[in-house]
């Protein structure tokens, strides 16, 4: 055999020894387990309205993504090859209880990754110990811009819009549709959430309607339950606009309790999570109060293939139909989806490091269920989505509850700029708002 | 003129159902000198019960205003099985042991009843709207109230005048005053006390279910309405003296009324009011407003 072969036959050798190891290790990979810890209120005051329909859109997305039952693009089965396999673990319990979870999760279930966190005080107690343990994950449904606002993180994602979008949008729709508003009033639990909510929204008003003016808040405490002071309080002098962030089981007792005395026929409720309790409610709820769902989701979701094929699929497999924190959960999914396959891709077949997985979500655009997800702010860990309000208004014939007079803002007209504070750009009359 | 109405109306609602839990929370403590940490479950059981089977009588068909009495038999149902479950199974057995055991007792019961609310009723918050918006709405100048309201301030006034009446005008009244003022001597005359413990029990789940059974169609049935309720309930005895009944009276309605107050009047400090004026009251009542010093046992 002459050197000239020789060279050859060993190269071709070479090149079916490395084909044969990188099958053998995509054949490795593909069993490999992607061990993913999902977090939410699984009891409690907020499981019915948030963490159930959470915890039900965990369910169906890791059957489907491990299945390839995903629509376009998210077709592949698996999240980098590997088959996803979810450990679900309580939020209930307090923020101490929720650090230990997480440490416990990671260190001693070994999980590869997390997705979760309804409350804003959880995802702000979790995401230094996440960064510590240097564990890719993705916050799904808390609120607070602080989490982004006020520390760096590189292992730490939120791929639903914080909550200044959504007392923003709710300032708009009210400039949009109500403009001649004279008078506002918030009724808010007190608490970070409710406290948070509505500054943004006082100061979004401020700056969209500077000629209207706010009544004294009402501050209940959370989970009060009983609210007939405060609806005798905004009763004898009602104001024009009443805002509320509200949610869960506080939500549903005040529209119950404030319909029966007549309450949203002397003010304009709007309901900046009203989305989430309209199929519990139904036709308990009154028409013409202004509902939101922190985005475009649910009753407010953009037709697309993906979001009829998720409304579709849960509503087949739940026997209701996903709000708002469903999406949130699913979208997530796609987000972890997407890091994985992307750093798969990059690691070359190997299973990927944490920093290329995390580096497969940084700054990304991706589309979820009717919403585009842009990984705009807290570079590139923190999205930004388009949001949406309307009017609801029950349908007797179909039975169900329907949104009329529905506005959608772009994304960049209620988030605000990279690198700029929530409060500062409200404050500053929302400079570099797209709308 | 019109929020002095709103402060009064609001307070009294607010105060009436307090009294409702308090009142067996307290009647209890009197008699048991129990501090029963479980009561909250109680409150909590009654609700989800009625609100479980006012949805079952409506989809029904059932006559609608059957639905009153429907509370009122849960509430009293309820009562009789967490009385012997509890009182004959359980504190029964721990009668003589220091009180701060006890109080461990019910509290362990409370956690457990928590977690068979769960494992019965799910995360899942339930409400049973139609009783509230039956008895239809009445006006006070540009205040609508419901009359489900007003009704439950009469459901109170009715239970303490009856309180009173069974403590003051009938025999069985007057043993059980006698077994609060000094068991030990109540037994020693001959009073079967813990006959009366048991019924005493029974009464005061049965009045901690109604409170919640009366209250579901007004609220949003949710895990931890329970712990909410218990806290309240106790700076009322506290308040108006452990094991007081008027103590419970006059306690729900500072309570309803400084909480009306405050919302109507000074919005911000609505969430510590209840306890502001719980810390008065112990400072220069630090047994209640109701409670007479005891005679120190030697």
């Amino acid at each position: 055999m002459s050197i000239k072969n020789l060279l050859r036959g060993t190269s071709v050798a070479a090149c079916l020894v490395a084909g044969a190891m990188t099958a053998i290790s995509g054949a490795a990979q593909a069993q490999e387990k992607l061990k993913v810890g999902v977090v939410g209120f699984y009891t409690g005051a907020a499981a019915g309205p948030f963490g159930i329909p959470a915890r039900n859109a965990a369910e169906l997305m890791v059957e489907a993504i491990n299945a390839g039952n995903v629509p376009a693009p998210y077709n592949t089965k698996g999240a980098g090859g590997m088959e996803i396999e979810a450990v679900y673990i309580d939020e209930s319990g307090g923020t101490t209880k929720q650090v230990t979870e997480y440490r416990n999760m990671v260190q001693r279930q070994g999980v590869d990754a997390v997705i979760g966190y309804i409350s804003s005080g959880s995802c702000l107690a979790v995401a230094p110990v996440a960064e510590e343990l240097k564990t890719f994950t993705i916050l799904f449904d808390c609120g607070t811009p602080r989490i982004f606002e006020d520390a760096d993180y590189q292992y730490v994602f939120r791929t639903s819009a914080h909550a200044t979008m959504d007392s923003v949008g709710a300032a708009r729709y009210i400039a949009t549709k109500f403009g001649d508003t004279k008078t506002y009033q918030g009724i808010n639990q007190n608490y970070a959430w409710g406290q948070d909510s509505w500054r943004d929204f006082d100061l979004a008003m401020q700056s969209v309607l500077p000629g209207s003016e706010a009544a004294e808040p009402l501050w209940p405490k959370i989970f009060q339950g009983q609210y007939g002071a405060e609806i005798s309080r905004l009763s004898v002098s009602p104001p024009e606009v009443l805002h509320t962030s509200f949610w869960g089981g506080d939500l549903e007792s005040f529209i119950l309790q404030s319909s029966a005395r007549s309450l949203h026929k002397r003010t304009k409720m709007l309901l900046t999570t009203g989305e989430s309790v309209t199929q519990r409610l139904g036709r308990k709820l009154p028409d013409g109060v202004i509902i939101g769902a922190r985005g475009p989701y649910g009753i407010l979701a953009k037709e697309t293939e993906l979001s009829k094929w998720l409304s579709q699929t849960f509503a087949d497999r739940f026997g209701t139909k996903p709000t708002f924190p469903s999406y949130h959960m699913a979208q997530a999914f796609i987000a972890m989806k997407i890091a994985y396959d992307n750093a798969a891709a990059a690691s070359g077949g190997s299973k990927p490091s944490v920093d290329d997985v995390a580096a497969g979500l940084r700054h990304k655009t991706f589309e979820a269920f009717g919403t585009t997800i842009d990984m705009k702010l807290g570079k590139g860990q923190q999205a930004i989505t388009p949001t949406a309000y309307g009017i609801a208004k029950w349908d007797s014939d179909t039975g169900e509850q329907t949104i009329t007079d529905v506005v959608t803002y772009p994304a960049e007209c209620v988030n605000p700029p990279a690198g700029v504070n929530s409060v500062d750009w409200i404050k500053g009359g929302m400079q570099g708002a797209k709308c | 003129m019109l929020t002095a109405t709103a402060i009064l109306i609001d307070g009294l609602i607010e105060a009436s159902y307090l009294f409702l839990v308090a009142l067996g929370l307290t009647l209890i403590f009197g008699v048991m000198k129990i501090l029963n940490v479980a009561h909250g479950s109680f409150y909590a059981f009654g609700a989800y019960a009625s609100a479980t089977a006012i949805g079952w009588w409506f989809a029904s068909g059932f006559p609608d205003y059957g639905s009153f009495a429907l509370m009122f038999a849960i509430a009293i149902g309820l009562g009789i099985i967490f009385g012997l479950l509890l009182e004959v199974g359980l504190l029964k057995r721990m009668y003589g042991k220091d009180e701060v055991i006890i109080v461990l007792v019910t509290f362990a019961s409370f956690l457990m009843l928590e977690d068979v609310i769960i494992w019965i009723w799910g995360g899942n918050a339930y409400f049973a709207f139609e009783p509230y918006s039956l008895l239809g709405d009445i006006q006070f100048g540009t205040l609508f109230y419901s009359n489900y309201d007003l009704a439950l301030i009469g459901l109170a006034v009715a239970l303490a005048a009856g309180t009173w009446l069974l403590l003051n005008r009938t025999a069985k009244g007057r043993l059980l005053l006698a077994v609060i003022h000094d068991t030990e001597m109540a037994a020693a005359f001959g009073i079967n006390v813990k006959r009366y413990f048991t019924v005493t029990f029974i009464i005061g789940a049965t009045l901690g279910c109604l409170g919640g059974a009366v209250m579901a169609p007004k609220i949003s049935v949710a895990p931890g309405i329970g712990v909410e309720v218990i806290v309240l309930a106790f700076a009322i005895v506290v308040i108006g003296g452990m094991g007081s009944i008027w103590g419970a009276i006059i306690g729900a309605l500072v309570v309803g009324l400084a909480r009306a107050a405050a919302v109507h009047l000074l919005p911000e400090v609505e969430l510590f009011v209840i306890y502001a004026v719980m810390t008065l009251v112990l400072i220069f009542r630090p047994e209640g407003l109701f409670m007479r010093q005891k005679a120190r046992k030697i």
